[in-house]
């Protein structure tokens, strides 16, 4: 077995007095899509800001390729290869999408503008609305752009937090196909209410449960484990 | 529904919207209601007058509103860099003078010792924007009270520097000589400095425009006022940029400052006191954060100071207050601000 691209050992995050994240470890592996799934408040998307270094993280260690990333500013982590799409459809909704690209491409190159054609196969909806300001897109316009902005470099790991929240079940299910594209190229890292785009998605999974890891495994063993989804997830 | 009583018939868009049309009328009748009373001789000198005046108020408004719009921080410390600026400015002058570079210069020499003069302006206000950034603002991101009670604090530390170094007394700023005497045009009288101010004016209101509109970087400030969070997990270092925008917004009113000491031809500490409450009024007539806005608002006021100062001199000083006070009750967000 190879070493994971990602590793949290034993990682705890507070946010203000609230202790959040109570020891997580876990493991990503290059070229697989990890989805974390667990009910609301489990520490799911503070374990995503704790790796970009958004919130400060009180103990624990965290690697990227076996160096440690914790505690970094969030643009160091950035600049070191993981790419992170916040929740709730997070663009520049000032900027024209074109701006928002070119913002994310950081150092315009032709291998950035390689990536642009290949988003834009990807979202072709971007490309029409390329000189519209980001904020008169729809939620899923909106969600697309928001992913992009984490594809246009090319990103060791691309963490992304629930990319399906208030989308109409016909853009997740667009979503989801876009997603499972992104990921034989990117090792992705999702954090997914949504279980039917998850399970569409990922390969691998963890699931939170009061800011620890109760569960990991294979996807498809989850899909077919309605006890465990039960417990975790309240479905069956 | 409170906020849809009275004039709130916005119809979204493309439709008309009363408060907005309502704001541009107030600013253009500015321009030509003086002309009932006043005959167009005397008007026309009074609006190159008021333009000078707005063009140095844009100065130091157009760094308020970079660091009070852009940034959300409350710098009440804007007119010190204002005063050391002006101080910086009179120090070189001087010092350019004992050079024959001043008042026994040449029309290139005097250019030289103004463009010389405005840099290091620039430069002084610059670094001071640095340090006080990083020593003090920094830590009071997010938190108005605590920016209102150091930057205060902070002033007065930056005014006592000024009369520890120049003294507390009024000092005599010159002029090169090339700036000193006036055009004739047709009857009207416009002082060559005044006509200088207007040009700095427009060029660096242009300048900022190109940089925020056109530039990767004003892109990034822009993109870093809306949301630091994304800009940051882009990779880019906001704290790095947002001294900067500081800094540039300080550097600004430093040249703001040695702009209107030439052109009152006198400099004080307590200068800079004044010229805020002004910069404070274009901000909020043109709306925080908007350097168009500033522009605008900046020229009113200007020429409002001057229309009325002639016809009621009594009231110059309050028409500004009132037609903030006008703007606010029609548009809250100022002429150009963002609601």
């Amino acid at each position: 077995m190879s070493e994971p691209t990602l590793s949290l050992k034993d990682v705890h995050t507070y946010i203000g007095q609230h202790h959040i994240l109570q020891g997580v470890s876990l493991d990503v592996n290059a070229g697989r899509a990890t989805v974390l799934v667990g009910r609301n408040g489990a520490g799911k998307s503070t374990t995503l800001r704790t790796i970009m270094g958004l919130y400060p993280v009180r103990s624990g260690s965290i690697t990227l390729d076996g160096e440690a990333i914790q505690n970094r500013k969030p643009f160091h982590i950035a600049r070191l290869g993981i790419g992170f799409v916040p929740e709730d459809h997070a663009v520049l909704t000032t900027l024209t999408v074109e701006e928002n690209l070119r913002l994310a491409m950081f150092k315009e190159s032709e291998d950035g503008w390689r990536r642009m054609e290949s988003i834009f196969r990807l979202f072709p909806d971007l490309k029409r609305f390329l000189h519209s300001k980001a904020g008169v897109l729809s939620g899923g316009q909106k969600q697309m752009l928001a992913i992009s902005l984490a594809l246009v470099l090319d990103h060791r790991i691309v963490l992304i937090d629930e990319p399906s929240k208030g989308l109409a079940p016909v853009v997740v299910e667009h979503l989801g196909k876009s997603l499972n594209q992104i990921k034989d190229t990117t090792t992705v890292v999702l954090v997914e209410q949504n279980f039917y785009l998850a399970s569409q998605v990922g390969q691998d999974y963890f699931i939170l449960d009061d800011g620890r890891v109760a569960h990991h495994g294979l996807m498809e063993d989850l899909v077919n484990d309605h006890a465990l989804k039960r417990k975790y997830l309240g479905i069956g | 529904m409170a906020a849809d009583t009275g004039l709130a018939v916005s119809a979204g868009r493309g439709g008309f919207d009363a408060r907005r049309w309502g704001a541009w009328i107030v600013s253009v009748g500015i321009w030509f209601i003086p002309l009932l009373w006043i005959d167009v001789i005397t008007y026309m000198t009074l609006t190159i007058a008021g333009l000078t005046m707005g063009a140095l108020l844009f100065l130091t408004a157009s760094g308020l509103t970079l660091i009070f719009g852009l940034m959300d921080v409350l710098n009440l410390a804007h007119g010190a860099f204002f005063v050391w600026g002006a101080y910086a400015g009179f120090s070189l002058l001087n010092y350019l003078n004992t050079l024959g570079w001043v008042e026994m210069a040449s029309l290139g020499q005097s250019m030289g010792s103004l463009v010389l003069t405005l840099l290091t302006a620039l430069v002084v206000g610059g670094l001071l924007g640095i340090l006080l950034e990083k020593i003090i603002i920094q830590r009071t991101y997010g938190n108005h009270l605590k920016q209102i009670l150091i930057t205060m604090g902070a002033a007065l530390v930056m005014t006592e520097i000024i009369k520890v170094f120049w003294g507390p007394n009024d000092e005599v700023i010159l002029v090169p000589a090339a700036f000193k005497d006036s055009w004739d045009l047709v009857d009207i009288v416009v002082n060559k400095f005044r006509g200088v101010a207007i040009v700095v004016g427009v060029a660096v209101f242009a300048a900022i425009q190109l940089v925020l509109q056109r530039t990767r970087l004003g892109i990034t400030v822009r993109a870093g006022v809306e949301n630091r969070e994304i800009v940051q997990v882009m990779g880019y270092n906001i704290e790095r940029i947002f001294t900067g925008v500081f800094a540039a917004g300080a550097a600004l009113a430093a040249m703001g400052g040695v702009m209107f000491a030439i052109f009152k031809e006198q400099i004080y500490p307590g200068m800079g006191d004044e010229t805020l409450i002004f910069a404070l009024i274009v901000v909020i007539i043109g709306g925080m954060g908007s350097v168009a806005g500033s522009f605008l608002g900046a020229l009113m006021v200007g020429l409002a100071f001057n229309y009325v100062a002639f016809l009621v001199p009594k009231l110059a000083l309050g028409v500004n207050i009132m037609i903030m006070a006008v703007i606010l009750l029609i548009r809250p967000s100022g002429l150009m601000g963002r609601k």
